[in-house]
């Protein structure tokens, strides 16, 4: 049974390589601005001509 | 989100005469290109710019999008950039090929400024990856120096309208916050401890450790304590602090039970562990720690948004009077751009620094240092926002952005606050002191019983009490439901100065409206003069109009409204509030005001007392006439008042005479109290009388002479339209158009406390569940690793559901009540451009 010892320890292991990540992503400042990266999304489409029928198309 | 502003863009494009570029009214047809009409040059420019680099969609990410370029400021404005000195203060990174900085762009606002700000690279061949902050206003540019000077860079921006702002000074250079990583740290953390420590509690749980044999609780309740550790000591570090600096206060904060649970926990742990008696509580504690982070997170997010709305969408419904080369125009304060000429009557708020072109200025700076003595100024000199206009009118030219977030500082600012101490007096307060006592009291009784019957577990019994009373609803509930309904309703046109705001609303039992300004609205129609030696010359119409253009009172606005005049200047300007005001004009005296105040003053009538509101006119000490008003009630205020009618007592304050009693005793029916006549001081005392009665008193005035008032009801709404008359005293600020809502708000704000209190039942209930189980000394790490997360897990999701429910409910009503008009405004500022169209 000594065995689960191993595992208990290697998925403590995995825990506390995820718990590194986050750290990381913290520190590197990826929690700094949620905000823009969704309005980002909305616009990120090549730039097209302007053309009032497309415009019509998204407000439906 | 992105709906409403493309629905709103449909009915906003349809919108004749707004600029395509930034949807401003434009003066003329001077600059229309391919069919769309621009307000300016500047403008214009920044469309072909645009269009030229194939950045169109600009402007099909969002309406109008643009800021006004008021003539472009001039290249030499940025020259000093070049200086290598200044670079090295502003730039994150240089070398020899390229260089990266960070600008703060306070015009930033919407999709369409992340977009055209990340697409740069396009207008300039020296320009590289950029990347925008919404939240900071900020954009990161890469650029190569030798392509495209920092000046150029700098020129390029202001030109399509992201003007940098730059602070020399003290660079507070791109600190990113700590406290919001450390938030974060401390929520992952919590969650990485709750998690593994609860997959290491389970086999024991469950029984499964049968077949590994004792030593396997022993292993799990050490990783338990060990992990649970760093939690206990960081993530809920500012517990801690709370609840010393709360005792050191003699104020038991709601930080403190929770201090005491967290202690009791984890020493009951340590023991438990080392004495080889189970795995202890630590999974229960980290669960714990983690839900109250959770909450506290929600409840940031909730102010942070509401901050931001404050800060940059057009938050005070306030405006001021504009003065172009198209005339005066009242615009809301959001629409103001540096180099503005403002006229501020007597009373405005000087909504940005200023310079004084014109008038006599006595500004009173009480709203920002307390001294209530006003400070005369001179032509030229610079007049600070937060300033009040104290005589005549004045004539400024604005220096600085419009600060809104300086205005909430106002609001918000100590010195008008409640005498009580609200905070101390919320509902969550109140219940967290009798919450800690009984706790400690059934903790002790439980022990005490315990003693007596086997004294061995006396001790586990008193701290089984404590660990399993958890503080867990009374901390998140109140703080999560305020601040949402907060923003709901700021998202509906209705401000309150701060959260608790909900719950005094909530205990109203008696509503005192006043009636001018408030219940009638200020329109020229039905403005008559009456008089007995003849029509108003011009030249009288001339006097008159240009000293009741002065005044914001409701009756001198219609006055100015009703004549055709030409403004001459007015000297000794003086307004007494509930009597009227005087001023001399071309050398003529003239005093509009009340009837007994003009007899007072000298001037004798030889007109009969009307049945309506009026304003008698003395010139020269010369009686002349009386305006007559006639009284229009906004829309929908009889609906308001038989929708009040039912839940409220009402009362009816006004400073006119009686004439109109009838119509508002019709009106409010036969047993409301109507006083008319009343002074400002009047007003404040019949408040007053109402309190010393037992009665909790919201008042809704328009904060012109009844601040006093306003300040001392329990919950005093401003009702505002269109003038810049700020009373920081107020609880609420409410657009007028949004007074019929009254009676949805405060039934909203009842169901917002409700789902307060129902949150304390359902921890209540847990509590009595868990404490039972605990006083009778039954208490085992699996019960409290069951019942504690699931009360704050119930708690938060039954507190955020209804919000939101209610909050959907809310704007709905409002919605389906009213044109469409309003909400597009704070999406997008150009409305009110289109309000004068």
């Amino acid at each position: 049974m000594s065995v689960i010892i191993i595992l208990i320890l290697a998925s403590l292991g995995v825990g506390l390589l995820f718990l590194g990540a986050f750290i990381w992503s913290v520190r590197s400042g990826q929690y700094e601005d949620t905000v823009t990266p969704a309005m980002r999304i909305l616009a990120d489409e090549p730039a097209e001509t302007f053309s009032e029928t497309k415009s019509k198309d998204k407000s439906t | 989100m992105l709906e409403q502003q493309t629905t709103s863009t449909t009915s906003l494009r349809s919108a004749e005469g707004a600029c395509f570029h930034c949807g401003e009214r434009c003066p003329d047809d001077r600059f229309v290109v391919e069919g769309k009409p621009f307000c300016c040059f500047g403008c214009q420019t920044v469309y072909w710019l645009l269009r030229e680099n194939g950045l169109e969609q600009f402007y099909e990410l969002n309406s109008m999008p643009g800021t006004r370029i008021r003539g472009a400021s001039p290249a030499v404005k940025w020259v000093f950039l070049d200086d290598p000195a200044v670079q090295e203060k502003l730039f994150d990174y240089a070398d020899k090929t390229q260089a990266r900085v960070t600008l703060h762009l306070p015009a930033i606002h919407c999709v369409a400024c992340v977009w055209l700000l990340e697409n740069l690279f396009k207008l300039h061949p020296g320009i590289g990856h950029s990347q925008v902050n919404f939240t900071r206003h900020e954009a990161t540019i890469a650029f190569a120096p030798q392509k495209i000077k920092f000046s150029e860079l700098a020129a390029l921006l202001a030109s399509i309208g992201y003007e940098p702002e730059l602070t020399l000074g003290e660079i507070d250079k791109a600190a990113p916050s700590p406290l919001q990583k450390k938030a974060w740290l401390q929520m992952g953390l919590a969650a990485f401890a709750f998690g593994n420590i609860m997959l290491m509690s389970l086999p024991v749980y469950f029984g499964l450790d049968a077949a590994s044999g004792p030593w396997f609780k022993g292993f799990a309740g050490w990783i338990g304590i060990l992990m649970a550790l760093p939690v206990v000591t960081f993530s809920a570090g500012d517990f801690w602090t709370a609840a010393w600096l709360g005792l050191r206060q003699h104020m038991l904060t709601l930080e403190v039970p929770i201090v005491i649970g967290l202690t009791a926990i984890y020493i009951t742990s340590m023991v438990d562990v080392f004495s080889h008696r189970g795995p202890g509580y630590s999974d229960s504690l980290c669960g714990l720690i983690f839900f109250l982070l959770c909450g506290r997170w929600f409840q940031k997010r909730t102010y942070a948004r509401l901050t931001f709305d404050r800060d940059y969408k057009g938050f005070f419904p306030l405006s001021v009077v504009r003065k172009d080369s198209a005339g005066e125009a009242s615009v809301a304060i959001s629409q103001l751009n540096i180099g503005d000429r403002l006229i501020l009557r007597n009373g405005e708020l000087l909504p940005a620094d200023a310079r004084l072109i014109e008038g006599e200025a006595w500004i009173d700076y009480s709203f920002v240092t307390g001294e209530s003595d006003p400070v005369s100024c001179q032509a030229g000199d610079h007049l600070y926002a937060g300033g009040r206009q104290v005589g005549g009118a004045i004539e400024v030219s604005t220096i600085k952005p419009v600060a809104q977030s300086y205005l909430a500082e106002l609001w918000n600012n100590e010195a008008f606050s409640k005498k009580r101490d609200e905070n101390a007096d919320s509902l969550s307060n109140r219940y967290s002191r009798r919450f800690t006592k009984l706790v400690i009291g059934i903790a002790l009784a439980a022990a005490a019983f315990w003693l007596f019957k086997d004294d061995t577990k006396a001790l586990k019994v008193f701290t089984s009490v404590l660990i399993v009373a958890c503080p867990c609803a009374l901390a998140l509930t109140a703080p999560l439901t305020h601040g949402a309904a907060q923003r709901i309703l700021s998202r509906v046109g209705i401000f309150l100065k701060g959260p608790l705001v909900i719950e005094r609303m909530a205990g109203v039992d008696t509503i005192v409206l006043d009636k001018t300004g408030t219940l009638t609205c200020a329109d020229a129609r039905g403005v008559e003069f009456a008089q007995t030696s003849g029509d108003l010359t011009d030249g009288e119409k001339n006097w008159i109009g240009s000293l009741a253009r002065f005044s914001t009172h409701p009756n001198s606005v219609r006055i100015a409204k009703s004549l055709a005049f030409t403004a001459s200047p007015v000297r000794e300007f003086k307004e007494i509030p509930g009597f009227g005001i005087e001023g001399e004009v071309d050398d003529r005296r003239i005093l509009i005001g009340s009837r007994s105040w003009l007899a007072n003053r000298g001037a004798g009538m030889d007109l009969e007392a009307v049945a309506t509101t009026s304003s008698a006119v003395a010139i020269d000490g010369k009686f002349r006439g009386t305006f007559v008003f006639e009284n229009s009630l906004r829309p929908e205020v009889a609906q308001l008042i038989s929708q009040l009618g039912n839940r409220f007592q009402l009362a009816l304050l006004s400073g006119d005479n009686e004439h109109e009693a009838a119509r508002f005793k019709t009106l409010f029916g036969g047993s409301t109290e109507l006083r008319f006549n009343q002074s400002p001081a009047d007003k404040l005392n019949f408040i007053r009388e109402l309190q010393e009665r037992g009665h909790k008193v919201m008042m809704v005035g328009d904060g012109l002479n009844d601040a006093g008032a306003l300040r001392q009801s329990d919950v005093g709404v401003a009702v505002v339209e269109k003038i810049g008359i700020f009373s920081p005293a107020s609880d609420i600020i409410l657009d007028a158009a949004e007074l019929p809502r009254l009676a949805k708000v405060l039934e909203f704000s009842r169901s917002a406390v409700k789902v307060v209190r129902a949150g304390f039942v359902i921890s209540a209930l847990y509590n009595i569940v868990g404490i039972s189980i605990a006083a009778a000394g039954m208490l085992a790490p699996v019960v409290c690793a069951i019942l504690m997360p699931l009360s704050s897990a119930t708690v938060v999701t039954f507190t955020c559901g209804m919000t939101a429910w209610l909050g959907a409910g809310i704007s709905r009503s409002c919605k389906a009540d009213r044109a469409p008009s309003r909400e597009t405004q704070s999406i997008h500022p150009a409305m009110p451009a289109l309000e004068g169209a």
